[in-house]
């Protein structure tokens, strides 16, 4: 079941899960032009083959600051609204196959994370935070809108 | 309606074909309820289809052959054997005549009536031959001349084409980077071609007639002046105008807007006409036709026109403008208000036009898909509105410009001049504005390194700047015109190239800047914003307040005395000797390969993109790398100019100290205090093209002094023949003498072997008058050459 199928990354210092029926692909940026004045979390533009990805900068996202960027960035590529975008995150660790689906969140999860999360999931006997990919893209400006 | 009658061929076509299996099914088994419920939707929508296109003929069959299928639907009838044959040859005879509309040609059969009979099960059918109804098949497949596409499917083509494009600038660059293989460019090159061939095709089959968006007017507007009580005549021009059909639908409800205000605000009721002395018949005219790689569609009306004041008056108490603003805004400002959101200039909302879509939403939606909006408008007269529209959403012309080290391009469109900073515009801080002067046109500058908030790379703008605050780092400006708005300049580092580049649609967190119409791929396959001109100007505050009327005051004196000046792009030579050509003879700067040069046929020529050009400017071939040249032209035919590096543009007015000896250089000027060689293209021309004739004996000519025109159009092109000028009137023997057709010269003045009258009109004057009109060259060139050789024979 591709539902069940989750993409294990490395994100503000959490190991998260991401499902992986939203990503569509794992990929090493090769240098990002800036995007001045473009909302906060937007790290920039990358090219990937002919397509412009719009290049999410996840700690950003979270509000938990800026990502260093310089030489190899590792990305996810999410196509949210029509748009491509490479969703930075620190590592890509694996794809984990679970056969329980994801439990609600109780209470909070703390700041940042709140907006973005989906659920928990049990992961080779560790609890991992489902998070939306969608709402890391759309960012903390999307909530006030 | 071509185009609607041919979408319902079309699908009736497609339609039977689908049938066809149902058919016969239902022949073998006329219980069939399913079968029957198909061909009874069939008939309907032919009969439905046919009587919104005036088709009698079809909608009589469709009608009978409903009608019978209901009857047998409601259980009235059984579908026997022969009601089936009946049915079937009903819809037969449909597809005949179908095909028999899909190619123009006459149908046969005229027994319609006796196949109708036969549905009533009165008369027998007629013995089918199923040898011709096979026959009509084939023809009726052979009639195709179209095929119908889904539009995702045309829309993927499209996106894979461009993606070949950029796939192909990237290999290109590869390709500079490694050693030269001319078989691989070869290669290259011809896929490019083909790459640019299918995208054109691509590109044309997207293309629509923008009659289809135009065939809905007359109704609409007959049914608006009908419900208003306005008379209006409606005029189309342009029709067979053809674009991206993506466009004509994203211009489809600004036009309906536009034309709905027209008539609802603009024109006026029959009496108040009659009242302002107008005809009663008020008078509206849409027209589109291409300009370049622009489609302009035009919306004119004679009616009131559009109060200006009226707007101000609005914009002030929608708060949309402040009161000291308002002051100071120009005519065209005011005019621009229309476009302000929130805005309408209607007393009240009607239920044609107010219906909270203003002309706010028009602009956006225009310049959503790269256009601009024009308006223009005089009280009483009435309004000229202007949609500038790209032909295809996807690929536009653009400049690549830098700023903060970074490459940003702007659409071709919305540029009117590229100048350099410090010479070719003035700048001055105003409190913490910076306003750049043009030849004496005040507009404010937008620094798009403060704009979008970075540093400035540091070693950019070196020789030009001037140790000013923020304009100073910038070398170069833009002047901008977005739509609806005042030129305004952008001051960017550095000025790169034009491009045709591939946009795309940004992200909307990339878009909520506010300053970038989409993204694209460079050349180097790094990605580029497209900065939106209109966008900069709102986000750095040049809504409405940029131009004063004392700067247009200004603009007027300073312009008033600039006919004499010439635009000269000023460059180094080869020999680092400073030189200027008027910047109307040169078509293009190039980079070129030295490989392209060769001495051949006693000249040096330069090979370019199919064409071998003479080469000036440099004694021989160059050795290593890149020459850059000058293409210059005569209208006709081009000549390459070897030069080092640009150094400026500029309107001066030129003060020419000729050379003793007609040659390369026509004379030496003084600009800004240096010594500049202008270039004299008419030597050039000649020089380069046909070897001229000896001229040991150089034949005179006398020139009136003072005219600028014959100073330094037509002296040039004397001397280009061998002739050695002379001022006239100071008793120097001259061969020919040149005169203006408007002055009066006294035969006793002439102490010239003949006279040359030329005349600044066209026209002649009268049956005696045998001037010559300025600027006819060949004219000019015959009375020249005969003169020469009159003077040569003589001598």
């Amino acid at each position: 079941m591709a539902d069940h199928l989750l993409l294990i990354v490395r994100l503000a210092g959490r190991r998260v899960a991401l499902p992986a029926a939203e990503v569509e692909g794992v990929v090493e940026l090769d240098g990002i032009t800036p995007t001045p004045k473009a909302a906060a979390h937007v790290a920039g533009l990358s090219a990937l083959r002919s397509r412009v990805l719009t290049v999410i900068d996840g700690l950003a996202a979270l509000e938990f600051g800026r990502s260093p960027v310089d030489g190899l960035a590792e990305a996810i590529v999410v196509i949210s609204g029509g748009h491509p975008y490479a969703l930075l995150v620190e590592a890509v660790e694996d794809v984990v196959e679970i056969n329980r689906a994801a439990t609600p969140v109780r209470g909070r999860v703390g700041a940042g994370w709140d907006r973005v999360a989906a659920g928990m999931v049990e992961v080779e006997g560790s609890l991992l935070l489902l998070v939306d990919p969608h709402l890391l893209i759309a960012g903390p400006t999307a909530q006030a809108a | 309606m071509d185009e609607l009658i041919n979408d319902f061929l079309a699908e009736t076509r497609d339609m039977l074909q689908a049938l066809s299996g149902a058919i016969v099914a239902w022949e073998s088994e006329p219980g069939d309820r399913a079968r029957l419920d198909e061909i009874f939707r069939f008939v309907h929508t032919v009969k439905g289809n046919c009587g919104f296109f005036d088709l009698p003929r079809l909608q009589q069959l469709s009608h009978a052959a409903e009608d019978v299928l209901a009857e047998v639907r409601s259980g009235k009838r059984s579908a026997d054997s022969r009601l089936v044959s009946a049915v079937l040859a009903v819809i037969d005879r449909i597809g005949e005549l179908v095909q028999a509309l899909e190619t123009g040609e006459a149908l046969g059969s005229e027994d319609d009536e006796q196949l109708i009979a036969a549905l009533s099960g009165e008369t027998a059918l007629p013995a089918l031959e199923p040898e011709i109804a096979a026959g009509a098949a084939a023809e009726v497949r052979k009639g195709m001349r179209s095929i119908r596409l889904s539009v995702d499917l045309l829309d993927r083509m499209m996106s894979g084409v461009s993606d070949a494009v950029l796939a192909r600038n990237e290999l290109a660059r590869r390709l500079r980077d490694i050693d030269r293989d001319l078989a691989v460019e070869a290669a290259f090159e011809r896929l490019s071609a083909c790459i640019g061939e299918i995208r054109d095709a691509i590109t044309r089959t997207r293309m629509q007639r923008i009659d289809s968006l135009f065939t809905a007017l007359p109704r609409m507007v007959r049914d608006l002046s009908a419900e208003l009580g306005k008379q209006l005549r409606l005029e189309i021009d342009g029709g067979d105008v053809e674009l991206d059909r993506e466009m004509i639908e994203m211009i489809r409800d600004p036009l309906t807007h536009i034309i709905r205000n027209a008539i609802d605000h603009g024109i006026e009721q029959p009496q108040d006409r009659a009242r302002a002395g107008k005809d009663k018949t008020g008078y509206l005219r849409v027209s589109a036709r291409q300009a370049g790689n622009q489609i302009l569609i035009e919306v004119i009306d004679d009616g009131r026109g559009i109060d200006r004041e009226a707007l101000v008056r609005k914009a002030l108490s929608a708060g949309i403008i402040a009161p000291d603003q308002a002051e100071r805004l120009s005519s065209s400002q005011k005019l621009a208000l229309v476009f302000a959101p929130g805005l309408s200039t209607a007393g009240e909302v009607t239920a044609i036009s107010g219906r909270g879509v203003g002309m706010d939403v028009v602009r956006a939606n225009i310049e959503r898909i790269g256009g601009l909006v024009d308006i223009d408008s005089r009280r009483g007269e009435g309004v000229r509105l202007c949609i500038r529209v790209p032909l295809t959403l996807t690929i536009i012309p653009a400049l690549t410009v830098s700023a903060g080290g970074q490459v940003f391009a702007i659409p071709r469109s919305a540029i009117e001049e590229i100048l350099r900073a410090g010479t070719g515009a003035q700048m001055d801080q105003v409190g913490e504005s910076t306003v750049a002067t043009v030849r004496g046109r005040r507009v404010p500058l937008v620094d798009l390194c403060d704009l979008l908030g970075v540093e400035a790379a540091g070693q950019a703008g070196n020789e030009a700047a001037v140790g000013r605050a923020s304009a100073s780092r910038s070398a170069n400006i833009i002047l901008l015109k977005p739509a609806g708005g005042d030129v305004y300049a952008l001051a960017v580092e550095a000025v790169h190239d034009h491009e045709e580049l591939v946009v795309k649609p940004a992200a909307p967190a990339v878009m909520m800047a506010g300053l970038y119409a989409g993204t694209t791929l460079a050349d180097d396959g790094r990605p580029i914003l497209l900065l939106d001109p209109s966008g900069m100007a709102n986000q750095a505050g040049l809504g409405s307040d940029e131009q004063g009327p004392e700067a247009r005051a200004a603009e007027e004196e300073i312009s008033d005395d600039g006919p004499n000046e010439t635009t000269l792009l000023l460059f180094q030579g080869l020999d680092g000797g400073l030189r200027a050509v008027p910047v109307p003879v040169v078509e293009r700067i190039e980079d070129v390969p030295t490989q392209a040069i060769r001495h051949s046929a006693g000249k040096l020529r330069v090979a370019l993109g199919g064409n071998i050009l003479p080469l000036a400017g440099c004694a021989a071939a160059p050795g290593e790398g890149k020459l850059r040249i000058l293409r210059l032209t005569d209208g006709e035919t081009e000549i390459a100019y070897g030069f080092a590096e640009v150094v400026d543009i500029r309107s001066v007015a030129v003060e020419l100290k000729p050379s003793p000896s007609p040659g390369e250089i026509a004379g030496v000027a003084l600009i800004d205090g240096s010594q500049v060689e202008l270039l004299d293209p008419y030597w050039l021309f000649a020089a380069c093209g046909d070897a001229t004739a000896g001229n040991d004996e150089a034949p005179v000519c006398a020139l009136p002094t003072g005219d600028p025109w014959m100073e330094n159009m037509l002296r040039p092109l004397i001397e280009s023949l061998g002739y050695r000028v002379v001022p006239a009137g100071e008793g120097i023997a001259a061969d020919i003498l040149i005169a203006s057709a408007e002055d009066d010269l006294p035969d006793s003045a002439v102490s010239a072997g003949e006279v040359l009258r030329i005349r600044s009109r066209p026209e002649h004057s009268g049956e005696n008058d045998n001037s010559i009109y300025r600027y006819d060259r060949a004219g000019l060139l015959e009375a020249l050459s005969r003169g020469a050789n009159k003077a040569r024979s003589h001598g």
